[in-house]
């Protein structure tokens, strides 16, 4: 049975609605004015730090993300932080809080699909979110110019433009698992403890979980290497079911171009190479493929897991 | 008057093993005001989403303008204006942004919207709160906010669930005046309700529901033919002589059409085939008592109803 029409009409208008709600929504003020706080604090002491060790590096713009004074963790680790949580913020009430406020068979009576409200909310929070990224990663890139007294190079620009990709589609895995729970569980409240409960177990549980499955799972009976090896790659590929780590890995590599492989090397594979010197971004882009790849793919899956849901949902309150 | 706009047949909607609509048959013709009167959980809302394309039929054939809403469902709804049971706004914006993103919806621009949204907020009296946040709006602001926003689409078919729930009376009557003006209009209008008394004043025809059947349909006099048996009953204050009260209930209990003659305070009450007034004056002054008044009621929806809740209810 064929649907008569596009399934995207209205969807600029569920969009262009939904980013102004955002843009205007005291929730995305106070996490904004949060972020921005942690991220000049973040960059003005690695910039201090910097300013006394490396500045000669050609990479110094980029260490400016990732370098840590205690106790402050670095940008990238506010970043991991806090990028979930404007996530969930922008998507665990998309649809129940218009089920709750009586607008969704209101708006569904429009002549328009289910599809482009759905699209549109996903539409307008991404937007949100990268318009967030966007602004915080030239707010970094000024301070560094302030701090270190050096334009960044090509190179960092283009690296930088890559890590923003990353955190997007890290806060788009993070948006579609709010929304999915917001198109399943009938009260906010419930789907808001339930992205959060997700996302508590990912970040904390998960890595020691994996941890001791792996060992469980590939124990070492007789010490050999290939015991070990296989150990260490269970827990790796257990660990990269959780996006925090698939982001990490991701940020690594695009930030610190000596970064070679995210896995155990033998001794026979680095043969030939120069410790410590950097790859072309091309290169490390290809070492972080795979996550990069997977943290899409799993956005995509998860939204297209809400959109299934909410075809079938029955609408009335 | 005849095209029928609405029509479905053999409709059902079940969930699991519960069915909230049962092979509902349903002709709504053109220009019509037709009331769907229920209980709670009969189907009637369940049977309007059914109508919008919004929840799909397990059974049956729908057309809506000529349209089957699953298939067509774009252009149903764009003919097709809907007023839900609980209406709600975005708090944050003012009445005139919320039509204005619904026109926006509709595929309008902002300035093709600007011109409609100020007439339909004229139209339901909320041009000076307009530019007022919806949060502060009174349910019955509400209620009219989203009738503006059916007004705006200027549908052929109205869809109105609960049109008057929670409103008070004389916004009741408002909003009832205005469901009559539709109809001049040339707009179909089907409103579901359970305040009868009100909608039996602006209904063409009605259809009872009960468990997911729409047990009866047709206008309230047919309805109440259906139900009583009686189309009149007479309220008649009349003073019998003293102790001949008895023989003169059962004189008029003998006129050939009185149903049932039963005892009130100062008189009696009558139900009867047809008008028999002059009878049963004739027969009180035959008897040598006294008449003091004689008032022809016709039975209401509420009677209806409850007598055929009644029944069903003691079938059960």
């Amino acid at each position: 049975m064929k649907r008569e029409g596009s399934p995207w009409t209205g969807l600029s208008a569920v969009a262009a609605k939904e980013l102004a709600d955002h843009l205007s929504s005291m929730r995305m003020v106070i996490l904004e004015i949060l972020v921005v706080i942690a991220a000049i604090g973040a960059a003005y002491t690695a910039g201090e730090q910097l300013k006394a060790t490396v500045a000669e590096s050609s990479f110094a713009f980029l260490a400016l993300f990732t370098t840590a004074q205690s106790p402050l963790p670095s940008f990238v680790s506010f970043l991991t932080f806090f990028v979930p949580l404007i996530a969930i913020g922008l998507g665990f009430d998309a649809v129940n809080g218009e089920q709750s406020r009586g607008t969704l068979s209101r708006i569904l009576s429009q002549p328009i699909y289910r599809d482009a409200l759905l699209t549109g909310k996903l539409m307008a929070a991404m937007a949100t979110l990268a318009m967030v990224l966007v602004a915080l990663w030239l707010l970094i890139t000024g301070l560094g110019i302030l701090f270190l007294g050096l334009p960044p190079s090509a190179e960092a620009v283009a690296r930088g433009l890559w890590f923003l990709v990353a955190t997007l589609f890290y806060g788009g895995v993070w948006l579609a698992a709010a929304m999915f729970f917001s198109i399943v569980f009938r009260q906010a409240t419930t789907s808001a403890m339930a992205s959060l409960g997700l996302w508590l177990l990912l970040v904390v549980l998960w890595p020691l979980a994996s941890q001791f499955l792996a060992q469980a799972l590939e124990p070492i009976r007789y010490g050999l290497p290939q015991e070990q090896l296989a150990q260490i790659n269970l827990a790796h590929a257990l660990a990269r079911l959780s996006p925090n780590t698939l982001y990490g890995e991701t940020v690594t590599a695009l930030l610190d171009p000596s970064v070679r492989t995210l896995g155990p090397v033998f001794i026979s594979q680095l043969q030939g190479a120069i410790p410590g010197s950097p790859l072309p971004l091309t290169q490390s882009l290809l070492v972080i493929w795979p996550q990069l790849v997977s943290l899409i793919a799993a956005t995509v899956l998860l939204f297209a897991l809400g959109y299934l849901v909410f075809q079938r949902r029955e609408i009335r309150a | 008057m005849n095209t029928s706009v609405i029509s479905a047949q053999r409709l059902s909607k079940r969930y699991g093993v519960h069915s909230a609509v049962e092979s509902l048959d349903l002709e709504i013709a053109e220009g019509e005001i037709f009331g769907m009167l229920g209980p709670n959980g009969a189907g009637k809302t369940t049977t309007i989403l059914m109508l919008l394309g919004l929840t799909e039929p397990s059974e049956g054939e729908i057309s809506v303008v000529g349209l089957d809403p699953r298939r067509q469902p774009l252009s149903v709804k764009r003919q097709v204006g809907y007023l839900p049971d609980t209406v709600g706004f975005y708090d944050d914006m003012s009445g005139r942004e919320n039509l204005g993103y619904s026109a926006s919806l509709m595929g309008w621009s902002r300035r093709a919207a600007r011109e409609p949204i100020a007439r339909a907020l004229e139209r339901v009296g909320l041009e000076n709160a307009a530019d007022r946040r919806v949060g502060t709006y009174s349910r019955g602001m509400r209620q009219r906010l989203g009738l503006a926003e059916l007004l705006l689409k200027e549908p052929k078919v109205a869809i109105l669930d609960e049109p008057t729930l929670g409103l008070d009376p004389e916004a009741a009557e408002w909003f009832l005046a205005t469901i009559r003006g539709l109809k001049q209009e040339g707009m179909t209008v089907l409103l579901s309700s359970h305040l009868l008394a009100k909608v039996q004043t602006v209904c063409d025809r009605v259809g009872l529901f009960q468990r997911g059947r729409m047990a009866m349909c047709g206008t309230v006099a047919e309805l109440a033919d259906e139900v009583l048996g009686v189309t009149q009953r007479v309220e008649l204050e009349a003073v019998a002589p003293a102790g001949r009260e008895d023989e003169l209930a059962v004189a008029l209990d003998g006129i050939a059409g009185v149903q049932r003659t039963t005892p009130v305070a100062g008189g009696f009450r009558v139900e009867t085939q047809g008008d028999l007034r002059s009878a049963l004056v004739r027969t009180v002054i035959e008897h040598g008592g006294e008449v003091q008044g004689v008032t022809l009621q016709r039975p209401g929806l509420e009677e209806i109803y409850r007598r055929y809740f009644e029944e069903v209810n003691d079938e059960t």
